[in-house]
């Protein structure tokens, strides 16, 4: 998907799926759908904003200005609080409102909220998908209760990480697959090639906005905003009408606190958001996702997770059953779990003061031999120090290993350290 | 945004203020609002250094933003009070959170600077 800006000035334009759904900021505009003139007008900045370009005759004035991002249902209420906004897995997301060491800390000791709208619903339903789920994902579907979630993994023939998920049970034959954003179209056709006969998959993604309440305060904060409800317990979901508007409340989180993820349909989501910010929650970006994540030694799939390593190597072989019968990818991590890994997922942490370690810096053994990169790495706000994920080798990775990481040329020392880096 | 009407500026968006033939050099308000939190602050070596060189880096959460020398001359003094508070770059960018001093040779190269009236159009 295109977009051709016909003046000569650059505008930031939204994506335009399925006809005419504008971000904020549009007066009118010129939309061309599929090579056919749907509207005109002209947006705010006198720049001219286009839909798909397909075979469009255009002026010798126009230009293609970039592939188009997505936005959120919540983008006009991010650029009205001052949000810097960035691309993210072909979204145009907050990274942060007013920065990112306040946000996180916010979540610490209060209650955060992160538009989390960018993420994937995909649908399944049968009185045999029970089984197929178990076929294809780690964790053990059979025993998921209805109401109830976890976290669990979709892996390919070698036992490498397609991508990590919630698994929703919403009923005894019906699932919500909760997916990374990155991942929606990979996993669908993954999952669509295997489908069998009698279960039904349906992709909602795109119907469904998302808003993550995080932090000790988020369960009377949800109490409040709904006028008298409770949170569900733990790692459980609740599917609720609450005020003529359809809603999946699930506590579960990516940040360590207590809190919930809710999901509404995308027209209702507005009014959603800014009732939790009415009552004093703060909003959050994706920098601080980022390092709340961090500090509970959380993987982000396309940096500690890859299609080349498997949960087993990560350290997150709790959420893999390898007792339950056959599912995709299980040879190799029954092996893995018998015979061991080359290379397992540390945490380390700093132990000198330093820039903030980033991905991709060289990992050095005491002796300064290179050892590995960082898949992921920054400074925790809450502990005041760098820390990051790498994969050591086996031998080499036991806690209290002292390494180097290296930056710009110099060796800072760190050590492997227990996850959760953070603890309360 | 501040721009401090006595001091000179670069394309860079680093403030000078000039004292004799000593300059104090920090970044601009613009600079560190953009930067967000600063966390770390990469403090120069003492010593000659020539125009454009690297010479110190500011890094905050998400990004490292090298600072040039914005003239040939020696580095004769750093703040390391940003050491253990890196944050003034952001609470004081013109005060409390300065960076280094040089002594110039060559004081004609602050007419290669901005004015504030110029920097403050360079950045709208």
């Amino acid at each position: 998907m295109r977009y051709i800006d016909f003046t000569s000035g650059s505008a930031k334009l939204p994506a335009l799926e399925g006809g005419a759904r504008f971000g904020g900021g549009f007066s009118d505009a010129l939309l061309i759908t599929g090579g056919k003139l749907a509207g005109t007008g002209q947006q705010g900045e006198g720049a001219l904003a286009i839909g798909w370009v397909d075979k469009v005759e255009v002026g010798s004035h126009s230009r293609v200005v970039s592939d188009v991002l997505k936005l959120s249902p919540l983008d006009q209420e991010h650029r009205d609080l001052g949000a810097r906004l960035v691309p993210f897995a072909g979204w145009e997301m907050p990274v942060m409102y007013d920065s990112i060491i306040a946000e996180h800390l916010a979540v610490r000791s209060e209650c955060g909220i992160f538009d989390i709208s960018h993420m994937g619903q995909v649908f399944v339903t049968g009185n045999s998908a029970e089984g197929w789920l178990d076929r294809h994902l780690t964790n053990n579907v059979s025993e998921l209760e209805a109401g109830k979630a976890h976290y669990t993994f979709l892996l390919n023939e070698e036992g490498g990480v397609i991508d990590d998920l919630i698994l929703y049970r919403l009923a005894d034959e019906r699932f919500l697959l909760l997916v990374n954003a990155s991942c929606i179209q990979k996993d669908w056709a993954w999952l669509a090639e295997r489908l069998e006969k009698g279960i039904t998959m349906e992709n909602e993604s795109g119907e469904w906005a998302g808003m993550a309440v995080q932090g000790p305060k988020a369960p009377e904060i949800y109490t409040e905003v709904t006028e008298g409800r409770t949170l569900p317990s733990r790692n459980s979901v609740d599917e609720i009408t609450y005020q003529g508007s359809r809603m999946l409340v699930c506590r579960t989180g990516y940040t360590g606190e207590d809190g919930f993820e809710l999901f509404c349909p995308a027209g209702d989501v507005v009014r959603w958001w800014k009732g939790f910010l009415e009552a004093g929650v703060k909003p959050c970006g994706l920098g601080a996702r980022d390092s709340l994540r961090l500090e509970m030694c959380y993987p982000l799939n396309g940096q500690d997770l890859t299609p080349c390593r498997t949960p087993i190597e990560a350290g997150l072989g709790m959420f893999v059953d390898l007792e339950k019968g056959e599912f995709v990818g299980c040879e190799v991590l029954k092996a893995q779990k018998e015979e061991g890994c080359r290379e397992r997922l540390r945490a380390l942490r700093l132990t000198e003061r330093a820039a903030p370690p980033r991905p991709g810096y060289p990992v050095l053994s005491e002796d300064g031999d290179s050892l590995s990169v960082l898949t992921s790495g920054g400074l925790s706000p809450s502990l005041g120090e760098g820390i990051g994920l790498a994969y050591l080798p086996s031998n080499r990775a036991k806690i209290g290993t002292k390494v180097f990481i290296e930056m710009r040329g110099r060796k800072i020392s760190a050590i492997v350290s227990e996850k959760p880096l953070f603890r309360k | 945004m501040t721009v401090p009407l006595a001091l000179y500026y670069t394309r860079d968006h680093e403030w000078v203020r000039l004292d004799g033939d000593v300059v104090t050099i920090g970044i601009t308000d613009h600079a560190q609002e953009e930067l967000s939190d600063v966390v770390f602050v990469e403090l120069p070596d003492f010593g000659k250094v020539e125009a454009a060189d690297s010479v110190a880096v500011v890094e905050s959460v998400k990004a490292a933003s090298d600072i040039f020398a914005p003239f040939n001359g020696e580095i004769i003094e750093i703040n390391i009070d940003l050491v253990a508070d890196p944050s003034k770059v952001n609470t004081d960018p013109y005060e409390g959170g300065w960076i280094f001093k040089m002594r110039l040779s060559d004081l004609s190269q602050i007419d290669s600077l901005m004015g504030a009236e110029t920097y403050t159009s360079f950045v709208s």
